[in-house]
């Protein structure tokens, strides 16, 4: 009963990851028909590639930048839906929104938003000059907005979930014990939403180093390539350039750095996981 | 005090939620000569959403979404549930590495694997076919519902599978005559999550087909070109098409859309 799942996974999720590997040891352009094998002298290339190297740098900011922004501002969004008011199912339904809007028609949305001439963005903050996604600088934080604006539903839900884990006793008890409502925010809500936040973390954190959608309809990597991440150089190289050998080997570069994300977050969590059980 | 501090984070929390979307609703039934204004509009008019159906295939750009959402949706519960149920009830020798394979598959980059499925696509005469989205879309959700799935059917009592067993019926008939009716909310949850992903899904969708009648959604509203600006009002539109049914659907199945996006991630 598990077979059709096997199949499924070894021959279109494990096979070509392997097969990415392949082709990235080989020169192969798609329009000259042309396969040599070159062994890692792409890997070579790439070491040496400065656009490379922005690539892989504008990545990581884009990640650690909007992972960050979205923790804080989901854990802000968790409390207030932690507390009890009337309409609150309404509320957790409104803050869904962005989530259920595909990314690309978020990117769209927002595109418009930050119009140079009318869009809403421009008007509202101050320094009406700034042209937001032509501006490099500026459209890397843009990017950044949209994602935000996007998946913090998303981690706020899930810490959501693990706030109301946390039993009501304890704060009662805090409370008698003359422990303030910010005391008691340090000292029990994030300790023993720890692994709540670890786990988000893993989430965000893999999602955003993949990133593609949201900045690629929205700048395409522009402007002067300071909002190309990986994947995105990845793509253009493989299907604008249709250097598949290169292309490849920028993939693999993406897929280690996000398994590597995870086996370090894995590892961290592991490590927590035994301290507790002790 | 405390109280009005809520209120206001609510009132935040909403508006910038909601906000943006609410924006892009206003501008779709703007006339296009408010377009460029920033206030209320004047009137409400629907020429940008007969607008996006004009002169573009739109219509046709729906229906394949809705294929292969729904089929993706289809083959994924078929192949997801069954290998669900065995992973839940049955001992088999590797259990373990399954469930291991499919969380190491959910964390792939899908960059890592277009270019040699884009081959493959090519070799069989597939590109520019939905199948060819159907296909990698069943694969990557495949994790989802293995993790979602899995949950349910171990929350089932054993007895239960037991007795069925001891009544004579195969592993096979207690799967579907008596497990499959009770893992219904589990599926449904499931269901909606696949559905989504495969409704939003992009990079395979632009990759694989070059066809502006066989694309999907995302694709067809991220090339909405016009032929000297962009049409802002008519990409409003076709944006507020593509994503109302999603927001009403969202709305409707909140609870059990939460509890399964937190069932793998909190317990995990």
């Amino acid at each position: 009963m598990v077979l059709p799942a096997v199949v499924i996974l070894v021959v279109v999720a494990f096979y070509p990851i392997l097969a990415t590997m392949w082709l990235s040891m080989h020169r192969m352009i798609l329009v000259f028909h042309e396969e040599t094998f070159v062994g890692l002298g792409n890997y070579g290339f790439l070491l040496s590639d400065p656009r490379f190297w922005s690539a892989l740098s504008n990545t990581a900011y884009f990640a650690a930048v909007a992972v960050a922004i979205e923790l804080v501002l989901g854990l802000g969004f968790a409390l207030i839906l932690n507390a009890a008011f009337p309409g609150r199912s309404l509320l957790r339904a409104a803050i869904l929104v962005p989530w259920a809007i595909p990314t690309v028609v978020s990117a769209k949305l927002w595109a418009w938003l930050f119009n140079p001439e009318y869009g809403l963005v421009t008007h509202l903050l101050p320094g009406h000059d700034v042209n937001w996604l032509g501006m490099p600088g500026y459209a890397m934080h843009a990017a950044i907005l949209v994602d935000v604006w996007k998946t913090t539903p998303f981690v706020a839900l899930l810490l959501l979930a693990g706030l109301q884990t946390i039993p009501q006793d304890i704060y009662k008890a805090a409370q008698v014990d003359g422990a303030g409502t910010i005391r008691q925010f340090f000292s029990i809500t994030l300790p023993l939403l720890r692994n709540t936040i670890v786990v988000t973390l893993i989430f965000r954190t893999l999602d955003a180093s993949r990133v593609f959608d949201a900045v690629y309809v929205l700048t395409e990597g522009g402007p002067a390539n300071t909002t190309e991440t990986l994947s995105i150089y990845a793509y253009k190289t493989l299907m604008r350039v249709g250097d598949f050998g290169y292309g490849s080997t920028l993939s693999v570069v993406t897929f280690l750095c996000v398994m590597g994300i995870s086996v370090a977050y894995l590892k961290v969590l592991g490590v927590e996981r035994g301290k507790g059980a002790r | 005090m405390k109280k009005a501090a809520l209120w206001f984070g609510l009132v935040a929390a909403i508006t910038f939620c909601a906000g943006p979307f609410v924006w892009q609703m206003i501008t779709s039934i703007r006339p296009e000569s408010e377009l460029t204004s920033l206030g209320m509009p004047s009137t409400m008019t629907f020429e940008s959403y007969t607008g996006a159906f004009h002169g573009r295939p739109f219509g046709q750009v729906i229906i394949n979404s809705v294929l292969v959402a729904v089929i993706t949706t289809v083959f994924c519960l078929a192949v997801g549930a069954s290998a669900a149920f065995a992973l839940a009830k049955l001992d088999f020798r590797g259990r373990k590495v399954l469930l291991f394979a499919s969380l190491a598959v959910s964390m792939f980059p899908p960059i890592a694997t277009v270019s040699p499925l884009y081959l493959i696509i090519r070799n069989v005469g597939l590109l520019d076919n939905l199948t060819s989205l159907i296909i990698p879309y069943t694969t990557f959700a495949l994790p989802l519902t293995l993790w979602i799935l899995t949950g349910f059917f171990e929350d089932i009592p054993d007895e239960l599978y037991r007795a069925a067993r001891v009544d004579g019926c195969t592993p096979f008939q207690a799967f579907v005559k008596v497990l499959l009716p009770l893992a219904a909310p589990g599926l449904a949850t499931t269901a909606i999550l696949v559905f989504i992903f495969s409704w939003n899904e992009f990079l395979y969708a632009l990759t694989f087909i070059s066809t502006p009648e066989k694309r999907t959604i995302p694709v067809a509203i991220s090339l909405f070109a016009g032929e000297h600006k962009e049409p802002w009002g008519e990409i409003a539109a076709a944006s507020v098409i593509a994503t109302l049914p999603l927001i009403v659907v969202t709305m409707f199945f909140q609870r059990k859309i939460v509890a399964g996006l937190t069932a793998g991630a909190v317990k995990g």
